[in-house]
This record gives structure tokens, C-alpha cells and sequence, in this order.
């Protein structure tokens, strides 16, 4: 591992005089303490949600699919939009654990957590469109290769969508068990501070008995940077099998061979912006601003930049592509000049202004390192990339290569419930996390408070770089 | 202070010499006309050599309609319509005349963007980590700053190249070929020669203003009290790298998609990046193990060989990510206008298409995925030999199915290229090692990376 010395040139990433003990009360306290109003306030919001999409999903499975708003030509809207959007969403949460692990981050270590915790509930929802989309779900089993009664009737390996189920799945059981690995020794720090003999039981049992023995850590660090290494291959190949749906195909629009990379910072863009958006209320809510600091707003808004900076090279390659092709069918896709005049031309506007120009603001300092703003902008890119999946899946199918089969497609009440219900979901198991799981590794952060504390490093700056750094009132 | 030892300085001299030589070698011994063609190509029918490339033409013209419009697009215009019926024999003879013709540009070329673009990656690789505030790196600076002292010859070697290849390369340069062809006129917004210069000169005067500002910058911080040069190269590298991601893609469109000027691939300027990267971060690596053996950098410890191997192995597993990701759209959809890139390459180059992967992903993952091996020179150093090997195969492959079809080979000419740029890279990159200390000096992160161990 890195040496403890940290150039000085860096800004600290603890900020006040934290003491070991310090981080552990304030990790602690959220999940030790009660909730407030607010927050029975929000569950129940999210709840109601919920429940209201459930009830459109019930509604849907035993009706049909066309209670929604499909048509013969535009066969996926919604239901995949909103799929590829849950599953983008998640790809940040493994970016910000596995990647900047590799890239070795001291960053992440505050938001991490929160963030795979994002990644596991954005899953979810992602994993519901694939099953309610389907016509007959009660047989979605059949898409596993499993022996069966038909002479062993076997699945097609050549689907994308096949590869969709394996690539999810996968995923899913890597992010879950990297989370958890990682929440062992949180786990055992509640263990250890709660009086609560219940909540003594439950956390007893939740870190597996973990006892931070010398052995423990070294395998511990040992098995996080592996999973690492394989989680950060698994999210570039995840979203880009998701890609495959669309550019294994023919449809114009679909079939670009950009996809693969595209999808993955697409995924990245909307991730991150997902992750400024619930981190920025939870530092307020639960007191944490001395370690989600307005530095990692600021690092989180630079990758943004960054994955949005790839997203439009990637737009503009689409668009020139579109154009250098020659073939008169590439004027209908979703990123051409006829899709910017056409009837979609509201969709194609909103997903240039959401992922292109908005974010650009990000580039002044200031409003990089203004959380209001931050906030602002993270929505809209929340916004502009539910509007870029739309676009690709909409735009492209709407004008295909017949004329005869145009159609335009309006959503109805239970697409829309659907999604609102995906939504809700997701935030009651992100409220319910936020008040049972420690949200902050602790036992990360607790690894970096001298290299990189902000009381370290004035240490530091005031009595040379071999400063003693014994703290005495630490317990 | 490093010195370029006289050893080293005449065995560039002698490779320059001999490369140019051979290079000269392969423009006389071109064919100038048909009937000289015609003897090369009866005495060469007596070798196997020969035999081969007579089988290769019979593939192609059994191959009606894929492989032809490759050809229509490549050659200069005598593909579906005159190769129907009537005079056959002419026109197939004229094409394979213009490829044969081709040949020694294509090989010129070939070598001279593998070396340039190793130059222009580390200069990328040295952009990010700027950006990055990388704090095991910095020792590393001088090193890279002396491969990218290669940019400025090595690309204009290459624009003078693109530029005066002309049809060679370039068949909608072609005024008589863009008459016939409504999808090439359609695209001669784009694709015309004026604006084709003038982008190539845009490319050039950016790509090597960074690389001057910032050696500027970085050795005026050497001596500078406060930080204001490692600020300024901060915000230049950021721009930089703004102005790169948008000039590779067109130059990768500019001067390699438009070789076969029908096809198009959205994906391809990024593949052509992640070869670029990988190539340039390996020859980094090779040439900090050679400095810390010859003891010029003391301050270089395992641990940065390690992080460099690292992305030597990540980014060869990128490259074929990227390489995948384009094949299998391409092979999946088998859309009749794309999939004539990869039949081409499939069945007149097959060994290498294929063993290219092995090179360029089996190799590189298998022997660099152990850490400990990650640390021992000889160990990167042969990983990285194999995969800038893999990576001349692939800007080969590049090339030389869209200008000289089947008839390629491998020969006095290709060698000649590899030497003569070899040599002119070694000169510049020991030159530019040798102006400056190897110590960067004033950077802020130094004691950080001098520090580093992991």
C-alpha cells in the first residue's frame, strides 16, 4: 500500500479535528438513533408509491401488456427506457467502489458505500422490466438452461437479451457480495456500540463474527481489491450487453457499433449524477458534511464532466456518422437532423440541453463547487438520460425502414405508474438503508483520517512532514 | 543527466540509413506500368510466393460482391461496373497495378504512424496524469517527456505522408471516381482535399503546441519558487485533452476510415485510440526499465514498473474490448456495406487477424496478471515487446487491406519502414532524454511519488 505521506498540495478529505473515535459516533449515529418525522414523512411518500406501481405491475401481468401505450411498431418504450436507465444508474455505485479502488481514490471512501448501496436498489428495479415486460413472465424460467421435460429444450445463446440475464444477474450477486464484504467491519463496529441487546443480535449476526485480526484485514484487502478487478470488467461488459439489445440489431439508429463504450460512460454520467443527488441531501440530513465535503461534490462533478465530455464526442460521432453513411435511413435516427425537426424533435432538444449544454456550466469552478447547482444539474442529467434511452428506443423505431409502418408512441397511465412504482421502490430501500446501514465505511475513512484529515495535514503543515502523530484523547 | 551513448547514436544512425535504403529500394522496384507488372508477376508465379498471390487475386474475383466493393472503394474507381464483363483483363490488371504501386506508401505509412502515435499517446498519458494530480508518476515525467520529443518529426513525417499519398490511399481523391459515385459525392463535404489538409495541419500545430508548452512549463518549474508553471501546465493539459478526444476521432476517420471510403464505423476512432494508448504507455515502461538499468533513475522504484505494467495489461484488455465490441456488431448484424472490412481481413490476412488477438489480449493477460511478475523488468520487457509487436499488426491491418487489397506482403520494403523509423525514434526520444535532468524537479507531487511504494 501507498506510503502515509500525502502531498500537501492535496485538500483534506476529514474535515475538523476528527478523532478515530469521532467517526465511529458519527457513522453510528444515524443507525443507533431514532428517525424523525421527515423521514416517516418520505418513507411513506415512497411507500405509497410503491404500492400504486405494484398495482400497475398486478394490473398489467394479469390484464396484458396492452394496457400500455405499445404498438406494433414500437414494441419496447418504456419498459426498456426505464430498464436501461435502472441499470445505468447502478453502474456508478461499482464505478466508484471498484474503479477508483483500482485507481486507487482516497475519495471514494466516503461515498462508496452509499453508492453500491445505489447500485444494489437500482438493480432491483432494472431486474423488474425484464419479467413484467414480458408477455407470458409466469414462464420467464424458460430463459435459464435448465434440463427439462421437452428433450431438454434449451435456450438460444445467440440473444442479447439472454446475455441480459446472465450479465444482470451476474451482477447483481458480484455487487451484493462486494457491498457486503465491504460492510463486515461497519457491521462490527455497530455490533460493538449498540446497548440494544436486539440490535446487538441482529448486527452480531450481520458481520459474520468479524473480529479485525491482522489476518482478517490482509485477507480483507486482499479479497476487496480482486472483487475490484473482476467488478470493474463486469461493468463495462454489463452495460454493454445492454448496449447489444439495440446494436446486434438492424434497425437504424440501433445498429452503431459505438454503443458498447457509449452505453458504459452513458451509464457512468447518469450514475454519478444519481449519487450527487443522494448524497447531497444525506450529508445535510444525517450531519455528515465533514466527509462527503464539498471536495468530493467537486471530484464527483469533474467525473461527470468527464463521462459527459465522452457522452457528447460520442452524440457528435453518431450524428457525423449518420450523415458520412450515405444511407437515406439514417436521417430518422436519434441523433440526425430529422429526429431535430421530426415530431420527436421535443425529445431529441430535451437530451441535448439535459446531457450537453446544461452540464457544460459544470466547467466554471464555481458552480462545480456550488452544491445547490450541483444539485440542480445532477437532476437534469437524471432527466436528460431517461430522454437519451427514449430517444434511442423511440426516435429509431418510430421511423424504420417502411413508411407504412410509422407510428408514434404516447405512454399510458400504467407506464407511467409503472415507472413512478420503480421509483418509489427504490427509495424506500434506500430510506431504509439509510437507517440500518452504517452509509459511511467507516473503517475505509478511519484508514485515510491521517493522511488525509484535515487536522493531520495542518499538523503537517505547521511542524514538518515526520510529525509525530499520536492523538491522546483517542480512546 | 542522461547522455545518448555514441554505441546507441550510430546503431540509430545505421538503422535510419539502411531503412532508407530499403525504402528507396521499394519505390524503384514498384511497377510503373502494366507490362512490367506483368514480369514481376510471371517471375514471381515460380516461387511459392508467387503462387500465393495469384491464388489471393482468384479469391477476390470469386468473391463477387463483398470483397469487390471494397475494391471499388480502395482502387481508383474500376470496380463493380468494369469488372462485370468486356475488358476484364485491362482493368483488373490497371487495379492490381495501382495496388502494387501502393505498396511501399502503405508500408511508409504503416511504420511511420506506429512510431508517431507511440509518441502521441505518451503525450496523452502525460496529459492525464497532469490532470489527474497522479502522485506516483511525476518521477516518471522526463521519460515521457523525452518519448514525445519524437512528435514533432514523427508527425510531420505523417501529414507529409497523408497529404501526398493522394489516391494511393485516398480513392475519393480521385475527381473521375467521385463522378460515378452519388455515396462519394454525397460525403465530398467532408472528405475533399482542401479541408483534408486543412485539418491535418489543425491536428499538427495542436498536438505539438501542447508538447512544447508544457516541456516549457515543466522544466521552467524546475527552478520557478512558487507553482504557477505546474497551474499553467495543469489548465493546458486539461485543454488538451478536450482537443485531443475530438481531433483522434476525426483524424481516424481522415486518415484511416476513409482508405475505403463506403464503410464506416462509429466506434473506430476509439479503437484506434485504445491501440495508440496502449502502445505508448508500454514503450514508456520500456524505456524507464532501460534508463533505471543503465542507473539514471535511481528515484524509480518496482513500484512504478508495477503501475505501469498494470496499465499495459488493463488497456490491452481495452483495446480488445474495443476490438470485439466493433467485430461482433459488425459479424452479428452482417450488414453487406460493413462486413467487407472484416472479410477482407478474414481471408487474405487471416494469421494475422487472428493471432493479432493473441498477441495483442491471451499474451499480455496471462503474463501480466501476476503481481510479482509485474515487477520484474525482463518479464515487462518482453510483455511489452510482444504487444507493440501485436500493435504494429494492428495499424498494419489498418492499412493494408483498404490500399493494397490481397496483395500484400511482408518484405524489404515493410522492414526497411520499421528500421528507418526505428532509428529516426531512438535519435529523437535519446536526444530528448539527454537535454535535461531526469529529475522533474519543483513538482508537487515528487515526494509523493518518490515515496511511492505499493
Amino acid at each position: 500500500m501507498s506510503s502515509h505521506y500525502e502531498a500537501p498540495i492535496r485538500e483534506p478529505l476529514v474535515t475538523g479535528e476528527k478523532t478515530y473515535h469521532d467517526i465511529s459516533v458519527e457513522v453510528g449515529a444515524p443507525v443507533l438513533g431514532r428517525a424523525n418525522k421527515t423521514w416517516y414523512i418520505v418513507f411513506t411518500l415512497a411507500l405509497i408509491a410503491f404500492l400504486w406501481g405494484l398495482g400497475c405491475i398486478i394490473y398489467t401481468v394479469s390484464t396484458g401488456i396492452g394496457v400500455w401505450g405499445l404498438n406494433k411498431t414500437i414494441g419496447w418504450a418504456w419498459d426498456i427506457t426505464n430498464f436501461v436507465w435502472w441499470v445505468g444508474i447502478g453502474h456508478a455505485g461499482t464505478l466508484i467502489s471498484a474503479v477508483l479502488l483500482l485507481f486507487r481514490q482516497k475519495w471514494r471512501m466516503a461515498v462508496n458505500r452509499s453508492a453500491e448501496a445505489m447500485t444494489i436498489f437500482a438493480v432491483v428495479q432494472a431486474g423488474l422490466f425484464p419479467i413484467i415486460h414480458m408477455g407470458r413472465p409466469w414462464l420467464a424460467y424458460w430463459v435459464l438452461p435448465i434440463p427439462n421435460q421437452f428433450g431438454s429444450l434449451w435456450v438460444n445463446f445467440n440473444s442479447p437479451l439472454l446475455w441480459d440475464v446472465f450479465a444482470i444477474s451476474t451482477y447483481l450477486s458480484v455487487s451484493l457480495v462486494f457491498w457486503w464484504t465491504g460492510l463486515l467491519p461497519d457491521f462490527a463496529m455497530l455490533r460493538d456500540r449498540t446497548t440494544n441487546e436486539f440490535q446487538k443480535k441482529i448486527y452480531g449476526i450481520l458481520s459474520f463474527g468479524w473480529s479485525g485480526r491482522v489476518k482478517d484485514w490482509q485477507r480483507f484487502e486482499e479479497v476487496s481489491l480482486v472483487l475490484a478487478g473482476l467488478a470493474t470488467p463486469l461493468v463495462l461488459s454489463v452495460h454493454t450487453i445492454v448496449s447489444f439489445d439495440f446494436a446486434t440489431s438492424v434497425v437504424p439508429g440501433w445498429h452503431s457499433t459505438i454503443f458498447p463504450p457509449y452505453f458504459v460512460a452513458g451509464a457512468i454520467f447518469s450514475g454519478f449524477a444519481m449519487v450527487q443527488t443522494l448524497l447531497i441531501i444525506m450529508r445535510k440530513v444525517v450531519n455528515l458534511q465533514d466527509y462527503i465535503t464539498l471536495l468530493h461534490i467537486e471530484y464527483m462533478n469533474k467525473v461527470i464532466l468527464l463521462t459527459g465530455g465522452i457522452v457528447s464526442v460520442a452524440y457528435i460521432t453518431e450524428f457525423f456518422i449518420g450523415w458520412y453513411s450515405g444511407t437515406s435511413y439514417e436521417n430518422y435516427t436519434y441523433l440526425s437532423f430529422g429526429a431535430a425537426t421530426g415530431p420527436y424533435a421535443w425529445a431529441f432538444w430535451a437530451l441535448i440541453i439535459c446531457n450537453f449544454v446544461v452540464p457544460l456550466t459544470l466547467w466554471v469552478k464555481k458552480l462545480r463547487r456550488n452544491i445547490l447547482w450541483t444539485f440542480i444539474v445532477a437532476l437534469v442529467i437524471n432527466i436528460g438520460m431517461w430522454f437519451e434511452r427514449f430517444d434511442i428506443i423511440v426516435i429509431d423505431l418510430s421511423k424504420g425502414r417502411t413508411p407504412s409502418s410509422w407510428a408514434m408512441f404516447s405512454p399510458t397511465f400504467v407506464d407511467i405508474g409503472v415507472f413512478i412504482g420503480t421509483i418509489g421502490f427504490f427509495f424506500v430501500l434506500f430510506l431504509l438503508y439509510a437507517r440500518t446501514f452504517p452509509v459511511i465505511a467507516q473503517a475505509e475513512v478511519k484508514t485515510i483520517l491521517k493522511s488525509s484529515g484535515e487536522y493531520y495535514k495542518n499538523l503537517r503543515a505547521k511542524h514538518g512532514d515526520d510529525v509525530a502523530h499520536h492523538v491522546d484523547n483517542d480512546p | 543527466m542522461y547522455t545518448l551513448s555514441s554505441k546507441l547514436k550510430l546503431t540509430a544512425i545505421i538503422l535510419v540509413i539502411v531503412g532508407a535504403i530499403g525504402l528507396v529500394y521499394g519505390f524503384i522496384s514498384t511497377p510503373s506500368n502494366e507490362e512490367e507488372l506483368k514480369e514481376l508477376l510471371a517471375a514471381d508465379a515460380h516461387g511459392e510466393h508467387g503462387a500465393e498471390h495469384e491464388e489471393a487475386s482468384a479469391t477476390t474475383e470469386e468473391h463477387g460482391t463483398a470483397v469487390e466493393a471494397d475494391h471499388a472503394a480502395s482502387s481508383e474507381g474500376h470496380g463493380e461496373t468494369a469488372h462485370g464483363e468486356g475488358e476484364h483483363g485491362d482493368s483488373h490488371m490497371e487495379h492490381l497495378l495501382h495496388q502494387f504501386q501502393t505498396k511501399p506508401w502503405s508500408a511508409i505509412f504503416v511504420s511511420a504512424f506506429f512510431f508517431f502515435m507511440i509518441a502521441l499517446g505518451a503525450l496523452v498519458f502525460y496529459a492525464i496524469q497532469y490532470v489527474a494530480q497522479a502522485g506516483w508518476s511525476p518521477v516518471l515525467f522526463r521519460v515521457i517527456e523525452g518519448v514525445t520529443n519524437y512528435l514533432l518529426p514523427g508527425s510531420i513525417i505523417v501529414v507529409l505522408i497523408v497529404i501526398f499519398a493522394g489516391t494511393h490511399f485516398y480513392p475519393w481523391q480521385n475527381h473521375e471516381l467521385v463522378e460515378e459515385d452519388v455515396i462519394l459525392q454525397g460525403k465530398s463535404g467532408y472528405l475533399n482535399f482542401p479541408f483534408f489538409v486543412i485539418r491535418a495541419i489543425i491536428y499538427l500545430i495542436g498536438w505539438n503546441l501542447y508538447r512544447f508548452i508544457s516541456r516549457r512549463n515543466s522544466l521552467a518549474q524546475a527552478t520557478a519558487t512558487n507553482l504557477t508553471p505546474y497551474k499553467k501546465n495543469f489548465k493546458a493539459s486539461v485543454f488538451f485533452l478536450l482537443f485531443f478526444v475530438i481531433t483522434e476521432t476525426t483524424m481516424a476517420w481522415d486518415w484511416f476510415m476513409s482508405m475505403t471510403p463506403h464503410w464506416y464505423s462509429t466506434l473506430f476512432a476509439w479503437y484506434i485510440f485504445a491501440s495508440i494508448f496502449v502502445s505508448a504507455i508500454t514503450v514508456i515502461a520500456l524505456v524507464t526499465m532501460f534508463l533505471k538499468k543503465a542507473g539514471h533513475l535511481e528515484f524509480v522504484n518496482d513500484s512504478h514498473l508495477h503501475d505501469l505494467a498494470k496499465f499495459m495489461f488493463a488497456f490491452s484488455v481495452f483495446w480488445t474490448y474495443l476490438w470485439f465490441g466493433q467485430f461482433l456488431l459488425i459479424w452479428y448484424a452482417n450488414i453487406p456495406e460493413e462486413v467487407t472490412y472484416f472479410i477482407i481481413r478474414i481471408e487474405e490476412y487471416n494469421l494475422l487477424f487472428f493471432g493479432m488477438l493473441v498477441l495483442n489480449f491471451i499474451f499480455p493477460i496471462l503474463m501480466l496478471i501476476n503481481s510479482d511478475y509485474k515487477r520484474i523488468p525482463w518479464f515487462v520487457m518482453m510483455a511489452g515487446v510482444v504487444i507493440l509487436i501485436g500493435h504494429y499488426i494492428d495499424i498494419f491491418l489498418l492499412v493494408m487491406p483498404s490500399t493494397v487489397g490481397p496483395n500484400w506482403s511482408f518484405g524489404i520494403t515493410e522492414i526497411a519502414g520499421l528500421l528507418f523509423f526505428l532509428g529516426l525514434f531512438i535519435l529523437f526520444v535519446g536526444t530528448g532524454l539527454a537535454k535535461e535532468s531526469l529529475y522533474p524537479k519543483g513538482n508537487p507531487f515528487l515526494k509523493e511519488s518518490e515515496n511511492y511504494h505499493y
